[in-house]
């Protein structure tokens, strides 16, 4: 890194929003997955304008940029893989404007998920998008990634809940996309940029819709003595056409886990348990509980037991969404991993991940969004074991590769990033990636924004160009 | 030998003498204003549909798809408009797995043909677009057209999880999956939707289906004033219930519908009582939902000293409904001449046409105004008679309309204008800073600007 682009950099911004020293970056070379990428400058801008003229600048030294939220990714997506700029949004943290009747709020990237419900939630409204890590994770990032999360099985993703950006291009140009109404004219450019990983502008202002709390919220535990029972209950709700607002099931070994950690109220005995929950009119909620709780019974659930109030709720709730905490105290690292199937699939996806485990030694715990067919098997390991670690890639990329033959596909949520970007090979031909490069070079022809990202980098079809901004990309960790 | 006879003979050599129709009264149902097209294909298989492309590419053709060719006319005439890619042979179920709640169908597949088999297991796709009967599932989606339950499950973006389609090069390419969570790759579907066939020629499209409702009902308050309407409008669209529709109508348009449904007089449809300005609301759901949903829109209206009030039971919700999803097809055709404006505001917007109109009504043609629950307004104008200075009169009414509607956020669009309207107005409303970046889309797609060149905004 030429030491006058950081130089430049801290007379742009001040010495406190630029870091540049080994300790101060190596907090910057990992997110949530197990890929590791070190930038060569951490920048931090307070305004779009901030963030155009590092563009700039960073443009002037040929260096490339790579946008990060909170860093809490799964993927590596806000991993400097091929050094440069990272630019942290944290700073641009704004609530900038609420509008209650309309149901929209305009803020800034780096504002935490959970605090625009925080927000709003005096007038009834919540933002819907809850990824697990919803106190900490950033709208920015869940913009770049198009995150999830257990309530997007009958709320969507966060593409449906974005109807506007303001973008800074490669060029430094400032553009708006979208509106506020969620109904441009033109192509729907918002679409697009939603979920692009950060490979195609810097997002730094996003206008979101505001969801309506129901007017009654039913949260149902089944627990299973057989892990088939409970996929089969999943897949007959389904096939009902009864959509929960979320589904979510743990396996039993996770459940004892999360239970010695958090006494969240699961049982520590069964094979798997349901998490389900259903909102909407107190008729239909109360209705549809009462088809799951018969649906459950058929499927020989043991218990059925519907959270007694808020309290309830909100434990059951923080069990699921620190289970990944709870993992952590079982091995050094654990790797999340991210595959949808189609629901229909589901009991089948779980025999062959048991049985794809066994064979590669790994006890595997499953912990997932089963209503939308989204898996995230988690394989505990050792990163200093390099045969270890090795065999837990190969596993993870076995589960993978067995997703897409069920018909699914390679991230529900956790988006590509460098973990899968050589997986795409799977479902992409060579017509696919020549479509979406020229589509990545439309925005950002140099490769200067987040590079070695979504396309694979290897040999073989669909190989991008690696442009003048990025060193070669480096090997996993 | 014409040229367009040769085009049509080389045609034939890409995909056979039986695809290719180049009569002119075979073309005249392919023609956009006055334009006919030099011949139309009907390939039978996406490979022969890539043919065309590539062949077209080569040759600097224009080629406008389309399939029942029900919203043909929306957008700007074609710069060059030499084939007609017709896609309806296509229209086959590629894939329906009804457990898991998703479907892959091809584009020139029917709206209505679909709606069959997905209602045999108790499904359906939410595209409730006028020309229901005849549409197909691609037109739907790239004309952007709304669809009346978009308040309650939004517009395909929200349910189209991927696509196949054939780009500017002639190569089928592909984007999305087949399940309900993917963020696999970028979401290039999403370009398809309301892109009025300019990217691409969509061959095939992947969604996910919903279960029908148990039961379904409506209701139809009358209201003096358009400020009391409105008002009870913002009451129920900020009251949480759901509601699959709630359409604001005028008493212009309220005495053209109730002429529309009068075809049904045979029937036993009464007229509505409503007049003035009428809120129509419908609801789907189980028994016990639909029932509360009765009471509190009655009880609502009573508190909101209607004018009128009629629970619309089974048969007539349904005729009312499909007369109010089918508005754009027949006030297009209600006179010569007429204009019909789309304008997007804030869905709780309480200003009425006064909005778009500084005197809304005129000797020389009648408004009728349509507001639905998620923001969108369709505003027709009907000519009385067609003559210069009532043209004249006209031309400046949809200016006036168009540059209201531009205004801020909201956005205004002619869905349908005789064809010396869209020469004189921007038919898309105003380009936008981000414009430069629909062209460099567009380029992305289509090299050689093969699909609908000038059809869409700011001529791409």
């Amino acid at each position: 890194m030429d030491p006058a682009l950081i130089h430049e950099l801290k007379a742009l911004l001040g010495p406190a929003n630029v870091l540049s020293t080994r300790e101060d970056l190596m907090l910057y070379e990992f997110d949530g997955s197990v890929e590791k990428g070190r930038p060569d400058v951490v920048v931090f801008p307070h305004t779009t304008e901030d963030v155009a003229r590092i563009v700039k600048l960073a443009n002037r030294f040929a260096v490339p940029i790579v946008g990060r939220g909170a860093g809490t990714g799964l993927s590596g997506g806000a991993l400097a893989r091929g050094g440069g700029v990272m630019l942290v949004f944290a700073r641009m943290n704004r609530i900038l404007e609420l509008d209650l009747e309309n149901c929209r709020a305009v803020v800034q990237p780096g504002v935490v998920n959970l605090e625009i419900t925080r927000a709003v939630e005096h007038a009834g409204l919540y933002f819907a998008p809850d990824p697990s890590s919803q106190k900490s994770c950033t709208i920015g990032g869940n913009v770049a990634e198009n995150s999830g999360g257990p309530h997007t099985l009958a709320s969507g993703l966060t593409t449906n809940h974005v109807t506007a950006l303001e973008l800074v291009l490669p060029d430094a140009e400032i553009v708006r996309v979208g509106n506020r109404h969620g109904d441009s004219t033109g192509y729907d450019l918002c679409g697009l940029l939603v979920g692009s990983e950060g490979t195609l502008a810097l997002v730094t202002e996003i206008t979101v819709k505001l969801t309506r709390k129901a007017e009654l919220v039913k949260t149902l535990l089944a627990v299973f003595d057989a892990v088939g029972d409970a996929s089969r209950t999943v897949a007959e709700i389904t096939a009902r056409g009864i959509t929960p607002a979320a589904c979510e099931m743990l396996d039993g070994w996770t459940l004892a886990v999360i239970e010695n950690y958090l006494r969240a109220g699961f049982p520590r005995d069964s094979a798997a348990v349901l998490l389900l929950e259903v909102e909407g009119l107190r008729e239909a909620a109360e209705s549809q509980a009462a088809a799951i709780d018969e649906i459950c019974r058929a499927n020989h659930a043991r218990e059925v037991r519907t959270a007694r109030d808020a309290q309830d709720r909100d434990l059951l709730w923080k069990g699921r969404k620190n289970a990944l905490g709870a993992m952590g105290r079982l091995a050094p690292s654990n790797y999340v991993l991210d595959g949808v199937i189609p629901r229909s699939k589901l009991p089948e996806a779980l025999e062959r991940i048991h049985e794809i485990g066994t064979s590669a030694g790994f006890r595997i715990g499953n912990i997932f969004h089963a209503g939308d067919g989204n898996l995230h098997p988690i394989i505990l390991f050792d990163p200093r074991d390099k045969e270890q670690f090795a065999r837990a890639i190969a596993t993870a990329e076995q589960i993978i590769r067995m997703c897409v033959s069920l018909g699914g596909s390679l991230t529900g949520e956790h988006g590509v990033g460098m973990e899968k970007n050589e997986l795409m090979t799977l479902l992409f031909s060579d017509a696919d990636f020549d479509l979406m490069r020229r589509i990545h070079d439309a925005f950002n022809p140099d490769s200067s924004l987040n590079p070695g990202k979504i396309f694979p980098v290897s040999k073989g079809c669909g190989e991008i160009r690696v442009g003048r901004h990025s060193k070669t990309a480096e090997t996993r960790a | 030998m014409t040229i367009a006879a040769n085009l049509a003979a080389r045609l034939e050599g890409v995909v056979g003498s039986s695809r290719v129709l180049a009569s002119e009264a075979e073309l005249l149902g392919y023609a956009i204003e006055d334009c006919l097209p030099a011949a139309a294909v009907r390939p039978s298989c996406s490979e022969e549909v890539c043919e065309v492309v590539r062949f077209a590419a080569a040759e600097k053709l224009g080629v406008v798809c389309c399939g029942s060719r029900s919203k043909l006319q929306m957008g700007m005439q074609a710069q060059r408009y030499d084939v007609a890619l017709d896609l309806c042979a296509l229209a086959q179920i590629a894939h329906y797995d009804e457990a898991d709640l998703t479907l892959s169908v091809d584009a020139g597949m029917r709206l209505e043909a679909l709606s069959k088999v997905l209602a045999a297991k108790r499904q359906f796709v939410p595209l409730a677009v006028p020309c229901l009967a005849t549409s197909t599932v691609g037109g739907s989606v790239v004309s952007g057209i709304d669809s009346m339950l978009r308040l309650q499950y939004g517009t395909a973006r929200d349910f189209l999880v991927g696509a196949e389609f054939v780009d500017g090069t002639g190569r089928t390419c592909k984007s999305g999956g087949r399940v309900v969570k993917n963020v696999t790759g970028y979401d290039i579907h999403k370009l398809l939707i309301g892109s009025l066939g300019t990217l691409a020629a969509i061959t095939r499209l992947n969604f996910r289906t919903f279960p029908l409702p148990e039961t379904s009902a409506g209701a139809l308050t009358g209201f003096s004033s358009a400020e009391a309407a409105l008002a009870f409008r913002r009451e129920l669209l900020g009251s949480g219930l759901p509601f699959s529709c709630v359409e604001l109508f005028d008493g212009q348009f309220s005495s053209l519908l109730d002429g529309e449904l009068g075809r049904l007089k045979d029937l036993g449809f009464a007229p509505l009582k409503a007049g003035g300005w009428s809120l129509y609301t419908a609801f789907a759901g189980e028994e016990a939902v639909v029932r509360r949903m009765k009471s509190e829109v009655e009880n609502r209206s009573a508190r909101a000293a209607a004018k009128s009030f009629e629970m619309l039971e089974e048969q007539r919700n349904e005729w009312l409904g499909d007369a109010l999803r089918e508005s754009f097809d027949w006030l297009r055709h209600a006179a010569r001449g007429v204009v019909i404006v789309r304008i997007s505001q804030k869905q709780f917007a309480t200003q009425g046409p006064k909005l778009f109109l500084s005197n809304p009504s005129s000797s020389g043609w009648r408004s009728a105004l349509l507001m639905s629950g998620s923001g969108t307004v369709m505003l027709a104008l009907l000519p009385e008679e067609e003559n210069e200075s009532g043209r004249e009169e006209m031309l400046c009414s949809v200016r006036e309309i168009l540059a209201q509607g531009n205004t801020g956020e909201n956005t205004a669009k002619l869905l349908h204008a005789p064809a010396w309207v869209k020469a004189h107005c921007n038919v898309w409303g105003d380009l936008r800073g981000d414009f430069l970046l629909m062209q460099r889309v567009k380029a992305a797609f289509d090299p050689a600007r093969v699909f609908s060149p000038g059809r869409f905004v700011g001529g791409i």
